[in-house]
């Protein structure tokens, strides 16, 4: 059984006027256990909104119907208990945009702690936790900083810390490198590949940056509330078409070895980052020279 | 505005830096009141004393101490005023009459004793609370104190909670305030020249995007707490274990002994009819 279900997911939001307007469209998808996706889409696409449905955090789920599955619990179901939302959220931890709107205490580790404290975990575990995810982050030596000192980067290392401290299988990262600086997003892009790999977290990231999509198992790409395209990085970014009709635009070393092809010149992927582009070239170079 | 500290926090290495924040609320509550039995000359003499000794104690340096003090002059200095002209002995001889005018010997010890008194509440109040413990010590301390309140539905978490996040937020919002300064200054604001009518009706433009940032801020920060399972203070646990140790003992039973005293001189007092009882 997949970790995440969704089944012909549809959601409107009201508007001021009180008329519905839709964001989701009969979207199902299934996501498995220690997958790495990826979940692209342009602005108002509903990336966004899909990552709070899965948290229970919209405002009102009067136009919300279909169905969300996560480890067994039913997120729409009309008799969801407390205890089932809290389960929820302790199974689904999610990283927001903006580092400073999701710290909540004055110094690092007691910030750190807050998820586990009010998922009632005592000392000495609590502790524990707190200083596991601080090594996990390689935050550690800021554990008595206050968080307005730090970096954007470092901010949204503390922030990943305190969903890392609640031990959740799923982490979602809305838009989590996109206030930060090549610096930031990198630190960040690296922490969340390093919890899949090493700490078998499944990671579900929305974005609209190409090149964080090329790094994934699996890429979903949003379009007007419908999964336009749903498979592997090469497999996605062979629509290039597509992918600029949805408004995005492919990785630019990407877009070179597709022009190159267009031109005539023979290309044997993947080269959905510069690395994989460039081991391309050198092969099809080293073919025409004939060595 | 990156230095910015909060608050008047004083970091130092002290014994009275060190003391348990529980101990030291419950301290400067005792202190307080040891402020208001003093009844005679001899107790505000030690009342004085006592509270030299809590500034060399907490080793904050003395110009620090004397800008709290120095922010209460007009208060103090109206107040002994008033002591000294309205106070009328009954049966003794005015010091001085002149007109309407009339003042007493007693009148000049009652503005002293005030004085005193409010020296020390000061000097008190800031050694024990804001100066060696940190803002948000004080407000773990304040929560723990109070929770049994709690049981009576006073919202004591719930306010430790607000206290906690304002906290944190204020150096960010005052980050938030500069930058936005900054860009109105580079689209021609002035927000130095002119009366301060017209300097007020300058800041307007600084405090709208102010306050509509705070609320999207408020509402970001929300949902972020709803996702980390935050629920109210039922069931939470924490991080920070605060626990008693022989010197917070110590501390209070020298801060009794201290009562102790000036009640006993008070009784004195009142037994020998020392000079200027209030």
């Amino acid at each position: 059984m997949p970790l995440i279900d969704i089944k012909h997911l549809s959601y409107a939001y009201r508007e001021e006027n009180g008329e519905p307007v839709p964001v989701l469209k009969d979207i199902s998808l299934s996501i498995e256990k220690g997958e790495y996706v990826v979940i692209l889409g342009h602005n108002g696409s509903g990336k966004s909104t899909l990552a709070k449905l899965l948290n229970m955090v919209v405002d009102d789920y009067e136009f919300a119907e279909g169905e969300i599955n996560v480890e067994g619990i039913n997120v729409l179901s009309e008799d969801i208990t407390e205890e089932d939302v809290l389960n929820l959220r302790k199974t689904v931890g999610m990283v927001f945009q903006n580092p400073d709107n999701q710290l909540v205490a004055t110094i690092v580790e007691e910030d750190v702690a807050f998820g586990p404290e009010n998922l009632g975990i005592p000392n000495p575990e609590l502790r524990e936790r707190v200083d596991n995810a601080l090594a996990t982050v390689g935050m550690t030596e800021y554990a008595h900083h206050e968080p307005h000192r730090l970096s954007g980067g470092q901010k949204q290392r503390v922030a990943i810390a305190g969903i890392i401290a609640m031990m959740p299988r799923v982490m979602i990262f809305d838009e989590s490198t996109a206030m930060l600086d090549p610096i930031g997003r990198r630190e960040v892009i690296d922490t969340l590949e390093m919890l899949n790999r090493e700490k078998g977290i499944t990671v579900l990231s929305i974005t609209h940056y190409m090149d964080e999509a090329a790094r994934a198992d699996r890429v979903i790409v949003l379009d007007d509330g419908k999964v336009l395209l749903d498979g592997t990085p090469a497999e996605v970014f062979s629509h290039g078409d597509m992918l600029r009709a949805a408004g995005l635009e492919l990785p630019q070393c990407t877009a070179l070895c597709y022009e190159l092809m267009a031109a005539g010149l023979e290309l044997k992927g993947p080269f959905n980052t510069p690395e994989q582009c460039a081991k391309a070239l050198a092969k099809a170079w080293r073919e025409k020279e004939g060595c | 505005m990156k230095g910015f500290a909060l608050g008047q926090y004083y970091p130092a290495d002290s014994v009275m830096h060190r003391l348990d924040p529980r101990m030291k609320v419950i301290m400067a509550v005792a202190y307080i009141v040891a402020s208001f039995l003093c009844k005679n000359f001899y107790t505000f003499v030690l009342l004085l004393l006592s509270a030299v000794f809590l500034v060399l104690a907490s080793r904050i340096p003395l110009k620090i101490v004397f800008r709290s003090i120095r922010a209460l002059i007009f208060i103090m200095a109206f107040t002994a005023v008033l002591n000294i002209f309205w106070f009328v002995e009954k049966d003794a001889e005015p010091l001085l009459q002149w007109r309407f005018i009339t003042i007493y010997t007693g009148g000049l010890y009652n503005a002293l004793f005030i004085l005193i008194r409010i020296v020390a509440m000061v000097i008190g109040t800031s050694i024990f609370l804001t100066y060696t413990t940190s803002p948000i010590a004080l407000t773990d301390a304040i929560e723990r104190l109070l929770h049994p309140l709690a049981k009576i539905k006073v919202p004591v978490h719930e306010f430790a909670m607000m206290m906690t996040i304002a906290l944190r937020f204020i150096p960010t919002i005052v980050e938030e305030t500069d930058k936005i300064m900054s860009a109105q200054k580079a689209r021609g604001a002035d927000f130095t020249t002119g009366s301060l009518m017209k300097r007020a009706k300058a800041l307007i433009p600084v405090i709208i995007p102010l306050f509509a940032s705070a609320f999207r801020r408020a509402g970001e920060l929300a949902t972020a707490m709803e996702c980390r399972c935050y629920h109210g203070g039922e069931g939470k646990t924490k991080l920070r274990i605060l626990k008693y140790h022989v010197r917070d003992f110590l501390a209070l039973f020298c801060i009794l002994l201290f009562i102790a005293g000036i009640v006993v001189i008070n009784i004195l007092g009142a037994k020998f009819g020392w000079l200027y009882t209030m």
